[in-house]
């Protein structure tokens, strides 16, 4: 297990405070979890080119979750990195990104779906596992269905946009033991994908584990 | 039913249901106009439009013709067949109240109905017409503005001052039975220090399903699969 963890948490100095988290997700699996304002959530990409489908919620309103092209616009920037402070439609903070040793997110790229897998790259793709999938079986521990489920967060995903206004998928900026780390600006829930794909240069064609951490303030 | 046919005030909000190869035009009223919209699949609102899958597969960080409005199951849900612009924003979101509070306060009492209500006031109340709500917004199309990304590190995000003039048009083909919901208020990086909303000109007419060389199929293999869904689903 040692040798999955290349970035352990006690290689940064921001890592004081008390663990409460240390879980390792699968490819293909999901996580969803209460979040505490105030503490830390750490993803580590273990072996790299992982892409983190993630969401997130204000705990004490589902209905004040993340978005996506809030967040963008309000930073006045497409990536996500250190600094950027997450927020619902609402404009309310959800967490900030406090530490970042990728250097930079997408938010524009959605979750995979088998419904997306099929306009993308054929019928063929139906059956393949998706995020979407993931998200909807983790979000029924919090009681949220599919109408909860909104445009994601890509941790460590490179895509691209540019000002003649393209937008592709490349290959990832990642690498093994880059980490995004997270504080909660208010209770939060956080929900998972840890992403399947295998169609497209997300995941380096081939999906790997991610490490999650969390410590208290 | 006589198709629809009016001019929606600036800064108000509308919902209708464009029947399945009908045709929507929005005209700009003024420069400047913005139209925040949301659409749903009418028979089952559970299934939305979804940017970020309208965006990545056809690989645009815009909406422009001949691209496909694809839902979040995969589905087209309309076509963009035409625009005098080829650039709409899809990526920065509608106004919320706090885009408004530089103009002050304003209220029916004060204002009657020039009073001043952001894109979200709007579209809330138009969603509620359909027993719809918060859980139920999404990315826009906020048709007749730009905001354009730089090729910086970070993304730099610029909305395009002058984007849009009066008679500026972008034309819709429902490939589903599709509900509209709109609103006419500023883009929330509009800068303008008056509330000028300009007024935007919505028409329905007949159109007609798109053949097999129709451009909105043939633009990219995924435009034509997310259209072969819908017909393949909604027969």
């Amino acid at each position: 297990m040692t040798a999955l963890l290349p970035s352990g948490p006690t290689t940064s100095a921001s890592t004081t405070g008390t663990p409460w988290l240390d879980t390792v997700v699968a490819p293909g699996a999901g996580w969803v979890g209460a979040v505490p304002a105030g503490s830390r959530f750490r993803i580590v990409d273990l072996h790299g080119n992982q892409a983190v489908d993630t969401l997130l919620f204000d705990a004490d309103d589902p209905t004040n979750r993340y978005s996506a092209v809030d967040t963008v616009r309000e930073q006045g920037a497409a990536y996500l990195t250190t600094g950027s402070v997450l927020l619902t439609q609402d404009l309310d903070p959800l967490a900030t990104i406090v530490d970042d040793t990728c250097g930079r997110h997408d938010t524009l790229g959605g979750a995979c779906a088998q419904e997306s897998n099929v306009v993308r790259y054929g019928p063929h793709t139906r059956h393949q596992h998706a995020c979407r999938v993931t998200f909807v079986r983790q979000a029924r521990q919090y009681g949220l269905d599919v109408r909860d489920l909104t445009h994601n967060i890509n941790f460590f995903m490179n895509v691209p946009v540019t000002s003649d206004g393209r937008l592709s998928f490349e290959d990832g900026v990642s690498a093994p033991g880059k980490h995004v780390e997270l504080r909660a600006e208010r209770d939060v829930v956080i929900l998972i994908s840890n992403c399947p794909q295998l169609n497209n240069p997300c995941n380096g064609f081939d999906p790997t584990p991610v490490r999650l951490l969390g410590w208290t303030s | 039913m006589s198709p629809l046919d009016e001019t929606v005030p600036g800064g108000a909000a509308r919902s209708f249901v464009l029947r399945r190869t009908q045709l929507l035009r929005l005209t700009a009223g003024a420069a400047g106009a913005n139209v925040s919209t949301l659409l749903f699949a009418a028979d089952r609102p559970l299934e939305r439009l979804c940017v970020p899958d309208t965006l990545k597969a056809q690989m645009q960080v815009r909406i422009r013709p001949p691209m496909v409005l694809m839902s979040d199951a995969g589905r087209a849900l309309a076509s963009v067949t035409g625009s005098s612009l080829d650039w709409h924003d899809a990526i920065s979101g509608h106004s919320t109240d706090a885009h408004l509070a530089r103009f002050g306060p304003s209220s029916y009492a004060n204002d009657r109905n020039s009073w001043r209500q952001s894109a979200r006031a709007g579209l809330l109340d138009e969603l509620a017409k359909w027993d719809l709500g918060r859980r139920d917004l999404h990315a826009s199309i906020n048709f007749f503005s730009a905001v354009v990304p730089g090729d910086d590190a970070r993304g730099s995000l610029t909305w395009r001052p002058e984007h849009s003039a009066e008679g500026d048009w972008v034309d819709l083909r429902a490939e589903l039975d599709v509900l509209v919901v709109l609103s006419t208020a500023p883009h929330p990086l509009d800068p303008a220090p008056t509330w000028r909303p300009a007024p935007v000109h919505v028409a329905v007419r007949p159109g007609g399903a798109p053949t097999a060389d129709d451009p909105s199929r043939t633009f990219r293999a995924e435009s034509g699969r997310a259209l072969d869904e819908t017909e393949r689903t909604a027969a």
